[in-house]
């Protein structure tokens, strides 16, 4: 099997082949998992030592706006998930509209993480701004990582879209079909983990009582 | 062996997952309000360990692939658990 | 015989060797790379050691803390932490297992691209901001967020570095997996291969929280978010964890594949099958697991509770484990061979002594009673640099000797070699040795002036550092010599076993003809 899918080939990247693709795609996102994972450490430290701070801080967060974000990337994903079978059936026309709804989602839910972080700047809750120094040692660090861990996730949601715009070119030129789709594989799991990481952020910054 | 490069799964169990994940989605915003105390926090992590298993089992696929993909995962989840326990072996006992 | 220099691919010049995706092209620049920041780094050192011989004269205080600093981030950032892996690892991986190149070239290559930025940012942040930092290669908080000197260029370039390690890890680790010849099962793979698999491991699930911590200290630099601010109710313990649950098993990103190296010399120069095979495979999986789990041992004095000083404190006795029983098969593997004394395994041996001396002293400090007493002297300086250098930098040593003929196509001359090892040998045991006495005096390190009942260690100790800059100076100019005029080498000098020396020095292009399909274990000698 090894040998089938790695013979002499001049070119780079052909070495390896489908399961050596996604085998890296999975080691990758791991790390992932583990530089997030620094994150989620210090937030359970600060969330054990400051409960009852964390807890009035969350106040101001909007139950609303977060659901409406967490239905956004849920559904988001299951287009992604979309895309790739209907590829791999062979309906590339099907799968770009869903790769493109899938980057319009992701828009919405940048546009509406605009609008949070916007609003909470112009009440002066940030990080080291004169209100937030005034108030308990707990609530500025929930805001701390409220805005580092969101900042983060919503980093990887922008290369996420830059990717998935990538393959819907990949996919309307056919390069990606059914025989060969591994490419917009790895990009789907790439989406479903950043998905993932909100499914945690959002009980653990909007939820919390 | 190569379960995942075969297998391609129905628009209509993705339908399945993306509903059962809004569900689960509502339930944990139900749940949120009402107070559980100690436990709360508890309740929206399993809520949120479940979808989260739900988008890897289905959406990433991971239940038709190897075991030694599943083996990388856990291992992973191992390692971050052991990070923040031993963390925990110093910050409650301070 | 048409090798991978004689066939640069469709570029020339430069761009022949930056935009190659060849594992050995990339392995040889790395090998270049490396060598260069070690002699800065070796020279910053020397630097540090005539100061304390009289403090004052050279250096000023607050140049001395930069010193250390910049001494302690090229060594471990730029030279120790890459080093096997990126340069022999890279080249000889393939070779072993019998590939035609990494799993992801071009990722390879991406993963070099990264390397160079990150030292380029590195070393830029000593000319540009507030200057060169100040802070320790451990950049401990709160002193690192405040201080004036440029900690986030710095910080931001050894984040850029560890993208390149995750990358480097990422793909041998899939290479290993996905691209070995026909008939190389797990259990025929080269010691060497196993180690780097190990030391993979580590590089992906470590590395990135060395990552997200520096980003940390880099946005609380900017924003003040207070992480790792008492003064704003974050804890700077945490960033003392977060810094160690990457840079303790990072150790073993620097030693593992050091290992590997020896496994592969010693039965080569011993002429038998190496003793324990599964042993010391599957040693190098254990020290990579259980070295996850004692990174407290770094913060037995900085505040850190009782219960967890008892845990790191067990955890790091049991990682003692299976680093012996790699001693104990390598003494075995010795046992009744032919042994064939060239370079080479001098050099080996060299580490296992040294790494044994390392290794013990280890074991003294991680008692938690006796480490309270010597913890922050020059007994820790000694203690890591004894592993670090013994035994990575003798272990590089020992690959460089051994694989030369191989990666250049030239010999170089025994005789200097040996000369080069022993006066090398000599003093830096004349260097570190004194430390350990120093240390358990109560010298502390880090120290640029301390009362005059050290001046005689101190001396010695430096005396040390010139005798041992003489030893790399034989043993590098005689390689150079090799390099530029030494005769044509054959295919297998040293009669090796493994796939390496099956091929033409230096192997052409793709490595091999056609793949080798694999019959036998790695060590097998007439």
């Amino acid at each position: 099997m090894a040998e089938k899918e790695m013979t002499g080939s001049k070119d780079g990247e052909k070495h390896t082949g489908y399961t050596g693709a996604k085998f890296g795609m999975w080691f990758f996102l791991m790390t992932e998992l583990i530089f997030f994972g620094g994150l989620f450490l210090l937030y359970s430290v600060y969330r054990s030592t400051y409960a009852a701070d964390f807890h009035i801080a969350a106040l101001d967060e909007n139950i609303v706006i977060g659901s409406v974000n967490t239905v956004i990337l849920i559904t988001s994903s299951f287009t992604m998930a979309l895309s790739i079978s209907a590829v791999r059936k062979g309906d590339n026309r099907l799968s770009a509209w869903l790769q493109a709804g899938t980057i319009a989602m992701g828009c919405v839910f940048l546009v509406n993480k605009y609008f949070e972080w916007g609003d909470k700047i112009g009440r002066g809750i940030y990080p080291n701004s004169t209100l937030m120094m005034q108030k308990k040692k707990g609530e500025m660090l929930f805001y701390s990582l409220y805005y580092v861990m969101t900042g983060i996730h919503a980093l990887h949601v922008i290369i996420g879209i830059g990717v998935i715009g990538a393959m819907l070119l990949l996919t309307r030129s056919g390069a990606i079909n059914s025989g060969s789709f591994v490419k917009l594989e790895n990009t789907g799991l790439y989406w479903h983990f950043v998905d993932m990481v909100w499914i945690y952020l959002f009980p653990l910054f909007y939820l919390v009582t | 062996m190569e379960d995942a490069r075969s297998h391609i799964t129905g628009y209509k169990t993705y339908a399945y997952i993306w509903a059962c994940l809004l569900l689960l989605t509502g339930l944990t915003v139900t749940v949120a309000k009402i107070n559980f105390t100690g436990f709360s926090v508890l309740i929206c992590l399993v809520i949120a360990s479940i979808k989260a298993l739900l988008v890897l089992m289905f959406f990433m696929h991971v239940r038709y692939e190897g075991a030694f993909l599943k083996g990388v995962i856990l291992l992973t989840i191992f390692t971050l658990t052991a990070m923040i326990g031993l963390t925990f072996s110093d910050v409650w006992y301070r | 015989m048409n090798t991978f220099y004689a066939d640069p691919g469709p570029r020339r010049g430069l761009a022949a060797w930056m935009m190659s995706t060849d594992h050995k092209r990339i392995g040889i620049m790395y090998l270049a790379a490396l060598l260069l920041f070690f002699s800065i780094g070796a020279l910053l050192g020397v630097l540090i050691r005539l100061n304390l011989i009289s403090p004052g004269t050279f250096v000023q205080a607050h140049n001395y803390n930069r010193l250390f600093t910049i001494h302690g981030i090229i060594m471990i950032f730029l030279f120790i932490i890459p080093g096997i892996p990126a340069s022999f690892g890279n080249f000889f991986l393939p070779l072993h297992i019998g590939a035609r190149d990494v799993a992801f070239p071009r990722i390879n290559r991406l993963s070099w691209w990264l390397y160079l930025a990150g030292a380029v940012v590195v070393l830029e942040s000593l000319f540009f901001g507030g200057g060169p930092l100040d802070t320790g290669w451990t950049f401990y908080a709160p002193y690192s967020i405040q201080t004036r000197t440029n900690v986030s260029m710095a910080v931001f370039g050894v984040f850029i570095l560890g993208f390149s390690s995750i990358l480097t890890g990422l793909n041998f680790i899939t290479t290993i997996h996905r691209l070995r010849a026909p008939g190389m099962t797990w259990h025929r793979m080269p010691l060497f291969a196993w180690t780097l698999y190990a030391t993979g491991w580590v590089q992906l699930l470590a590395t990135p929280t060395i990552a997200i911590t520096l980003l940390l200290v880099i946005l609380e630099r900017f924003f003040g978010l207070g992480f790792f601010d008492p003064s704003k109710g974050g804890d700077p313990l945490l960033f003392e964890h977060l810094f160690w649950i990457y840079s303790h098993p990072a150790v073993y990103i620097m030693v593992l594949p050091a290992m590997g190296i020896i496994s592969e010399v010693v039965p080569v120069f011993a002429r038998k099958v190496i003793f324990g095979y599964r042993v010391v495979a599957y040693s190098a999986l254990a020290i990579a697991s259980v070295g996850y789990l004692v990174w407290g041992h770094h913060m037995f004095t900085s505040g850190m509770s009782d219960t967890a000083r008892v845990v790191f404190s067990f955890f790091t006795f049991l990682v003692a484990v299976p680093s012996g029983m790699k001693v104990f098969n390598w003494l075995g593997t010795l046992y009744k061979g032919s042994i064939r004394l060239d370079a080479p395994l001098l050099f080996a041996l060299s580490f296992i002594f040294l790494f044994s001396v390392g290794g013990l002293t280890g074991l003294i400090q991680s008692a938690v009673a006796t480490n309270l007493h010597l913890h922050s002297t020059y007994w820790i300086v000694a203690h890591f640099h004894y592993v670090m250098f013994g035994g990575m930098g003798f272990s590089f040593l020992a690959a460089l000797h051994y694989w030369f003929p191989k990666m250049f196509g030239r010999m170089y001359r025994e005789r200097p070699a040996k000369i080069g090892w022993l006066v090398f040998f000599l003093g830096f045991n004349i260097l570190y040795f004194s430390m350990f006495i120093l240390g358990y005096n109560g010298m502390p390190r880090r120290y640029y002036d301390y009362p005059p009942q050290y001046f005689t260690g101190q001396l010695v100790s430096t005396i040390g550092s010139w005798v041992l800059a003489a030893g790399l100076i034989i043993i590098f100019r005689n390689l150079i010599v090799a390099f530029y005029r030494g005769p044509k080498a054959p295919d297998n000098p040293w009669g090796g076993s493994t796939l390496e020396w099956q091929v033409p020095s230096p192997p052409p292009r793709e490595n091999f003809e056609e793949i080798p399909v694999i019959t036998r274990g790695p060590y097998l000698f007439e």
